[in-house]
């Protein structure tokens, strides 16, 4: 008794298929007109032929059957309109094919901050050997910004952070170093860790100097680690970021660090023969760094006789201004859209 | 740090140029920022050689000459010298030089014909007084030659950048003992001309002591290592010899008298700050203490100073005639009338100078060193070197035994220093017997070493040397830094996880990044009146002496300033801290997002000319987009203020409120459009201490970080059954007070239920709004009947009715 439903099944796809061919085929108003009457039409169409023989199924069959032309129905009808729009439009315009030079409809397009950018891209490399993003707050207290990191009480190593305070304890931190501290207090070596985030300095603001900067801060502590694991991590950060092969470590002075060293790579401008962008050195400095100071390490309760570590710094700000040769700091602050959209992507 | 190339030659006999000195300070000391060639004004000058000369015809005196200057034609060059010489090779100064006396040489006619350029006289180059003529050359260079690399003639100053940690290196003596121990040579004090022979033996004593009539003496309070005074009397007070006057310029001091430079020439060469009264000025005797209650001083500067009562001042009977380690009084200066000198050589108190410094806010020379620590063993052999170099510059004869008054200062340490330990931290072996050698060529002393360590004491001036990191970081910087490898060594993966909040800090920007929103980064400094702002105690100015509470009011200070540019299509957000105050003297600090957007919401097209602005419903969305991003997995709310006011929404978050939605009120110009803003907290800023100082607290590792997921729901097979319903609402009933009802009413086959047009005007009834939705039904496993949708729609619309009068339109 039901094997009338594949039958009836195959008779609506046949329909579905032949009305949309001959939909497709139809160019002009009238050859669409003259399908749909073959199709649709009210009195002899196909469509109509489907409903007689739906109503000649055994009472059984009809409900699923039904389903089968309504369906038909609806796809076989929406075909036939959208191919009727589509002539109607093109019938406008039939001679004239469209100008492809014509602007996109563009959206509006966002980026992130060109320090932004710097941060990530130094935080990518240094994920890829196993790092992870540590950050701490802005306001600190003297102990976490000086105290703990071996800072000698008013001493003249002071004069390069000109700090300011909130309190007569608490202050604007002048660096990501606190976050060396409080993150060698939370979690037990081995630790490897880089702390991007915004310090302050009581500076004047012009085109070179802003009071409030953007660092990021390196920190690796384990039984091991040697200056020797800091020039490895250091250059092959130069070498990934700067895309040079030749930088130089020369000694310096962090209250934190000992021994402690800068690293400066080769001058873009010049590849190290000298010019004025880089005073006729040849070099270009970039960080701070140093095997992190045995006090330091007690400060936070770590045995400095067991573990070593070493730390760095830098600017991501300054980079940038290098990197996107952005004459004036200000501009990174002003927030021009006009600027913004100039370095993204 | 100032030093001059030749002063240090004269300590330590290297071959090296200014260049290698430069880099060998560099990758061993202290880091040479700057090679100042000091004839530098003569760097364009070039060699040139006169290959004709004829009288000029116009003039009786002058030449028309031809002459090679390197390029690539002769030059034709007027001279006026009665010695010019065919063959010749002179110093030339092309066309666009500026000479040492300031003058442009310029191409130029002289009396008819073209000059293209100058030749030199000594005095034209500032090299001396000779006027005969032209300045005539016996150098083997050729023409075009820099004229300073074929006569080198001037010193060349290089300036240091020392660290506050080293004192000992702000001197010729210190770098010289460091250029020593980097080249293995011995360093000598530099000779000085008609020296005299050693002055007597300062008698050691403690407190008070006399010297040349003169009593001395020296408070406890004034906390001075040591002050060593001496007398000279019959000085003849003139100007300083031609090698002193330039040894002083090298280094960038102007020469005054001979017995003030002679003062700052053992400053510059030892590091030891000298001090030089007029005797006839001193009063009675010369005492070392605090300043009293209102004291005051005129300084050498000429600036009357209140001196507070921490400053040190150096005193007669009268008063104060000098700050300690600062600067000395303007009545008892030497001047040309001087005849007897009192001669202070003295170690002051680091903080006690620093502290004087800050409160006068005088930064001098001595000062610099004082603050950072003046060897006290250093003074015996300084006042010597001043003392005879003063009386060979301007007579007199020492009156009597200087007075050494000797307070305290640390005995030297002596420490041990590992081989183990030196090659856990440098990742290298550094031979024992190659660290003594180090150590012994910066002036330690080695008591003993073996293959596994060493003893050695620290020379006096190492203020920076207290433990064995730092002898580990001497053997480290003169083995070289350059030297140790840089291989990627095995390493254990680390305990630490990202903080939460970059991880939300990183969703959030890129979801609105994606938005076509712009990242900015502006400072969080506001100007405020009320005083729930978190004040900043030495605020650069009041412009900008307090931290923002908000996020928002920052963007809305940089909105401003883009549409003082004309630009009107702002979409701006930040990530950053907002500061709270809180009753502790630590703020409450929370990481926010904060976005504010206005203008065009896409950019105009062909094919829509004008496109919308920004309203209300996109910041609303915005937030929505925001918050779901930051709070992955969790309920995202926004509830309509209560009020009417600025706040248009707050964002629910859970159960807790985050954030809102605002319009923003700006100083915008007339064309601008309306601004929204949405702040969202995206986490709370850890400030407590992480454990108490010296000691740690671990936190278990990082179950909490794991995130909210959304899980599968099998998609559906059954085709949908849809219908819309048009529905006038009475103002004042809600969007969500009516779909409450129809969820509550439609059973649990209802699958979405979308809201797509408000329409008020004709056809609607008074203080009614037409509100239409989709409504979409389906069932998981049949298809829905017409009826059974039929029956659905009658009991929503009877609900709707009863419970709200709401009807179908």
């Amino acid at each position: 008794m039901s094997d009338q439903i594949p039958q009836y099944s195959e008779n609506a796809a046949a329909f579905i298929r032949e009305a949309m061919a001959a939909f497709s085929a139809a160019s002009k108003p009238e050859e669409l007109e003259a399908a749909r009457v073959q199709f649709l039409g009210d009195r002899s169409g196909r469509l109509k032929a489907l409903q007689v023989a739906l109503g000649q199924l055994a009472r059984e069959e009809r409900p699923m059957a039904g389903r089968v032309f309504n369906e038909a129905k609806s796809v076989v009808t929406q075909a036939f309109e959208q191919r009727q729009q589509a002539i109607q439009r093109s019938a406008g315009q039939a001679e004239a094919p469209a100008d492809l030079t014509m602007p996109a409809r563009e959206v509006w397009r966002g980026a992130k901050h060109p320090v932004t950018l710097v941060i990530e891209e130094i935080a990518d490399i240094f994920r890829e050997l196993g790092f992870t993003i540590a950050l701490g707050p802005q306001v600190e207290t003297e102990w976490y910004n000086f105290g703990s990191l071996n800072f000698p009480p008013d001493h003249p190593a002071m004069d390069a952070h000109d700090t300011l305070y909130i309190e007569d304890d608490v202050l604007l931190r002048t660096h990501t170093s606190p976050v060396q501290i409080r993150t060698l207090q939370r979690f037990p070596p081995p630790i490897r860790i880089l702390a991007p985030g915004d310090v302050f300095r009581r500076d004047f603001f012009d085109a070179s100097h802003a009071p409030m900067f953007a660092q990021i801060e390196g920190l690796c502590v384990d039984e091991g680690i040697s200056f020797v694991d800091l020039k490895a991590m250091l250059n092959n950060f130069a070498r990934r970021f700067f895309g040079v092969a030749r930088t130089r470590f020369r000694p310096s002075y962090f209250p934190f660090t000992e021994p402690s060293a800068e690293m400066d790579v080769e001058c873009r401008l010049c590849r190290g023969a000298g010019c004025p962008v880089c005073k006729g050195t040849g070099w270009t400095e970039i960080l701070g760094s140093g095997m992190v100071h045995p006090s330091v390490l007690e400060a936070a309760g770590v045995d400095a006789e067991r573990y070593t570590g070493w730390a760095f710094g830098m600017g991501p700000a300054r980079i940038a201004l290098q990197r996107y040769d952005i004459p004036d700091i200000r501009i990174l602050y002003d927030s021009d859209v006009r600027f913004l959209q100039q370095i993204a992507r | 740090m100032n030093a001059s190339y030749e002063w240090l030659r004269a300590f330590v006999p290297v071959n090296a140029t200014p260049a290698q000195l430069r880099d060998l300070f560099t990758a061993h000391t202290a880091t040479v920022e700057e090679l100042v060639p000091l004839r530098a004004d003569l760097a364009p000058i070039v060699i040139a050689r006169v290959k004709e000369a004829g009288r000029h015809p116009d003039s009786d005196h002058l030449w028309v000459t031809q002459v090679d200057a390197g390029g690539p034609e002769t030059l034709e060059v007027i001279c006026g010298a009665p010695n010019v010489t065919v063959g010749a090779l002179y110093p030339f100064a092309p066309v666009g030089t500026t000479m040492p006396n300031g003058i442009k040489i310029e191409r130029r006619k002289i009396r008819g014909i073209y000059s293209n350029g100058m030749l030199c006289s000594a005095r034209e180059l500032n090299l001396g007084e000779d006027q005969a003529g032209i300045m005539e050359l016996d150098v083997a260079a050729t023409p075009g030659t820099p004229f300073l690399a074929a006569v080198p003639m001037g010193d060349t100053r290089l300036v240091l950048d020392v660290g506050a940690n080293r004192p000992d290196l702000l001197s010729h003596l210190g770098l010289a003992r460091e250029l020593a121990a980097i080249s293995g040579k011995q360093w000598r004090l530099p000779e000085i001309p008609n020296l005299g022979p050693e002055i007597p033996k300062p008698a050691q004593v403690s407190a008070k002591g006399t010297t040349g009539g003169i009593e001395v003496r020296v408070s406890a309070e004034s906390r001075a290592r040591r002050y060593l005074g001496a007398v000279i009397r019959g000085v003849d007070v003139g100007p300083s010899p031609e090698w002193l006057i330039r040894r002083l310029d090298a280094v960038g001091v102007r020469s005054i008298s001979n017995v003030v430079d002679a003062t700052n020439y053992v400053l510059h060469e030892l590091g030891q700050p000298v001090h030089a009264f007029d005797l006839a000025k001193l009063r009675g005797a010369v005492a070392v203490r605090r300043a009293s209650p209102g004291e005051t001083l005129v300084t050498l500067d000429g600036e009357s100073r209140k001196l507070h009562a921490d400053v040190v001042v150096i005193a007669d009977d009268r008063g104060a005639q000098a700050v300690a380690g600062v600067m000395g009084g303007r009545e008892s200066e030497v001047t040309q009338n001087s005849r007897d000198l009192f001669i202070e050589v003295a170690s002051f108190d680091p903080k006690l100078t620093r502290s004087a410094r800050r409160s006068l806010g005088l930064n001098t020379d001595a000062s610099y060193r004082f603050e950072r620590g003046v060897d006290p063993a250093l003074a015996p052999a300084a006042l010597d070197r001043v003392v005879r170099l003063i009386i060979s510059l301007a007579g007199g004869r020492v009156d009597g035994a200087p007075v050494d008054v000797r307070g305290t200062w640390p005995e030297p340490a002596t420490l041990t220093l590992r081989a183990k330990r030196t090659e856990q931290v440098l990742g290298e072996r550094v031979p024992m017997d190659q660290a003594r050698r180090y150590l012994e060529g910066a002036g330690f002393v080695v008591h003993s070493s073996s293959e596994s360590e060493l003893r050695a004491t620290v020379p006096t001036w190492r203020v920076d040397v207290s433990g064995e990191i730092d002898l580990v970081e001497e053997v480290a910087r003169f083995h070289g830094y350059d030297r140790f490898p840089d291989e990627i060594r095995p390493f254990r993966p680390t305990t630490t996880f990202d903080d939460p909040l970059w991880t939300v800090a990183n969703r959030v920007r890129d979801a609105l990044v994606g938005l076509g929103l712009f990242e900015t980064r502006p400072m969080p400094f506001v100007h405020a009146t009320e005083d729930t702002y978190v004040r900043v105690r030495n605020p650069l100015s009041e412009n900008e002496a307090f931290l923002r509470q908000s996020v928002l009011e920052t963007l809305a200070r940089r909105a401003e300033f883009n549409l003082s540019h004309r630009s009107g299509d702002l979409r701006l957000f930040e990530i950053g801290s907002a500061f709270l105050r809180n009753s502790a003297a630590m703020p409450r600090e929370q990481l926010r997002l904060g976005a504010l957007i206005m203008g065009r919401r896409h950019p105009p097209h062909f094919t829509e000319p004008r496109p919308p602005m920004i309203d209300m419903w996109d910041a609303k969305e915005l937030a929505a987009v925001a918050a779901s991003a930051a709070y992955a997995g969790r309920q995202v709310e926004l509830v309509p203020a209560a009020k009417a006011g600025d706040v248009l929404w707050h964002v629910r978050v859970g159960d807790r409120t985050l954030g809102n939605v605002t319009r923003v009120a700006l100083d915008a110009p007339v064309w601008s459009s309306p601004a929204y803003g949405v702040e969202l907290v995206l986490g709370e800023m850890e400030t407590q201490p992480a454990a108490p100082r010296g000691g740690h607290s671990y936190i278990e590792g990082g179950a909490h970080l794991t995130v909210a997921v959304s899980r599968y729901r099998a998609l559906p097979t059954m085709p949908p059954a849809e219908f819309d319903l048009a529905l006038l609402v009475p103002i004042g009933t809600t969007r969500s007070d009516v779909e409450n009802v129809i969820r509550n009413s439609a059973g649990e086959l209802l699958e979405s239920l979308d809201l797509f047009d408000e329409y008020t005007g004709e056809g609607v009834p008074q203080d009614h709004r037409s509100l239409a939705w989709r409504l979409t039904f389906r069932h998981p496993e049949r298809t829905l009947r017409d009826k059974e949708i039929e029956g659905r729609r009658n009991k929503i619309l009877g609900a709707l009715e009863q419970e709200l009068h709401v009807r179908k339109r």
